[in-house]
């Protein structure tokens, strides 16, 4: 195709675009919900997983011990391990001892003393890469006398959970908008074929290649897929960096910060545009596949 | 330039063949005439020279190459080669005359400057001339028909297929459209046509050949359209 036919075919994609406007917006809005819900999933997974990193990293790792366990044997344990910055002996009475300050004094805690004691001695330990303290924890686990390695992998856990929900929720909406979307496209590119039956046959009595034919249609697509992307990419850009503002301001909140590593923004957004573009070329290929048989 | 050995035709749902072990072999530069009652396969046999269809059995070859084995690109380089007139025109109605056929060059990826020029030499010789911006409905039948001419010439064709060209002008328009036929072929285009209109076969002494049944039964040089 050279670019004298280019000039036609994109001519002859904006005069059908023009010609069914209405539908092309309401197609292009689908396009942009579906996509903006994309859009808002993968900010929530990447917001999601910095959060969790963050709270990993604001946690010591608990090393409970066995009653029966022998400290120094732990203790050369925890030296021998690489990543561990440093570690402290909390013996089973001032845990107890923390605890009731804790509490306040506002339970009483008498007869807890001695022998009746529930608490464990522990190791508190600090590690040198936030990254290591799952690996280190799970390492720990296996020094003998030790009962468990605790780094709040239960609040971790719960959030893991609930973004695996969330996430679910996500995806399984926005492939049904994604795929009501595709349809849309494929019935106005449909319309459009229709409304150039006529043009079309005769384009194929003088010789027109069938990419030719098919090509301005395919452009229609790949714009109502682009026409989303941007609408989805504003709405959601708009929404995410005000919301990321109101947060950086809340100071409590310092283990929700957002994330603003702009590559990491940019491929989410080259994500979308991807998405958008498939889409409409997608829905395009379908229409001109089954109504443009050469 | 086109060789059509022992063609059969069998359209699906029919069990009479449209065209039964039909050859024929029609030069470069010659003029035919495909004249014979309707469902004879006239209009079948040039849908087989334009590849249109398949033969159901036997071969078409166009310059040599058998049509049946080219590729996508190499039949559209065929179908560029060749011009086809329509009984109903088939002229775009939104579409001005000079658009109309300036369609045939822009599908083909010409520049506008080579359009409009080629366009005009196209009008001009079809008698068009000064009526490049009129509507098809603004035209009689005969000036609508000499439009679709000018779109089959105007990329210079080796052939012109013509599918009852006269079947929706008047008898007058339909002599002058001979005419014009007559001189597209004296610079060297072969003409093929398909027709009713016996007067004119008749009067234009011209190669004829004869369809019934799906079956060629007489193939003269200089004949005219029936024997009686």
């Amino acid at each position: 195709m050279n670019s004298n036919s280019l000039r036609y075919c994109l001519r002859q994609s904006y005069i059908s675009l023009w010609r069914n406007v209405w539908l092309v917006a309401v197609t292009a809005g689908i396009i942009a919900i579906s996509l903006a819900m994309l859009g808002g999933f993968l900010l929530f997974a990447v917001n999601a997983g910095q959060a969790m990193r963050t709270i990993e990293s604001t946690v010591d790792i608990s090393v409970f011990l066995y009653d029966s366990a022998d400290k120094e044997e732990v203790r050369r344990g925890l030296i021998a391990l690489e990543g561990v910055e440093s570690f402290v002996f909390v013996s089973k009475e001032d845990g107890l001892a923390e605890f009731s300050r804790s509490l306040g004094d506002r339970v009483p805690l008498s007869g807890l003393e001695g022998e009746n004691n529930p608490l464990p001695d522990m190791y508190r330990v600090k590690v040198v890469r936030t990254d290591l303290v799952p690996v280190l924890a799970a390492e720990i686990q296996n020094i003998p006398g030790v009962e468990s390695a605790d780094y709040g992998e239960h609040l971790v856990g719960l959030l893991t959970r609930v973004t695996g929900w969330l996430n679910k929720i996500f995806i399984i909406t926005g492939t049904l908008l994604a795929l009501g979307a595709v349809f849309l496209i494929v019935t106005v590119i449909r319309l459009s074929v229709l409304t150039r039956q006529e043009e079309i046959s005769v384009m194929k009595y003088l010789g027109a290649s069938n990419w030719f034919i098919r090509f301005p249609f395919l452009m229609e697509g790949i714009v109502m897929g682009w026409t989303g992307t941007v609408a989805a990419a504003l709405a959601v850009g708009l929404a995410y960096f005000r919301l990321a503002a109101f947060m950086q301001r809340e100071t409590l909140a310092f283990f929700l910060q957002p994330v603003t590593h702009m590559p990491t923004l940019f491929s989410i957004l080259a994500t979308l545009l991807a998405t958008g573009t498939a889409m409409g070329g997608l829905g395009s290929l379908i229409s001109v596949r089954k109504y443009l048989k050469a | 330039m086109i060789e059509i050995r022992d063609v059969q035709k069998i359209y699906n749902g029919s069990s009479a063949g449209a065209l039964s072990g039909v050859s024929l072999n029609i030069a470069r530069g010659d003029f035919v005439f495909l004249v014979g009652p309707s469902g004879a396969g006239k209009s079948t046999l040039i849908k087989l020279i334009f590849r249109e269809i398949d033969p159901t059995s036997g071969k078409v070859f166009f310059n040599g190459r058998d049509m049946a084995g080219l590729r996508e690109s190499e039949l559209l380089k065929v179908r560029r080669k060749i011009g086809m007139v329509f009984q109903d025109f088939r002229l775009l109605r939104q579409k001005t005359v000079f658009e109309n056929v300036a369609f045939a060059l822009e599908v083909l990826g010409e520049s506008p400057r080579a359009i409009r020029a080629r366009v005009s030499l196209a009008l001009e010789r079809v008698g068009l001339a000064g009526k490049e911006n009129s509507f098809p409905s603004r035209l009689s039948g005969g000036e609508q028909q000499r439009v679709g001419i000018a779109r089959a010439i105007v990329k210079d064709p080796l052939v012109i297929l013509a599918d009852e060209p006269t079947g929706n002008v008047d008898r007058e328009n339909s002599r002058r459209l001979m005419e014009l036929f007559e001189d597209i072929n004296r610079s060297g285009t072969t003409v093929i046509i398909a027709t009713h209109a016996w007067d004119l076969v008749n009067g234009m002494k011209k190669r004829v050949v004869a369809l019934e049944k799906g079956l060629i039964v007489r193939d003269e040089e200089r004949g005219t359209y029936s024997h009686e």
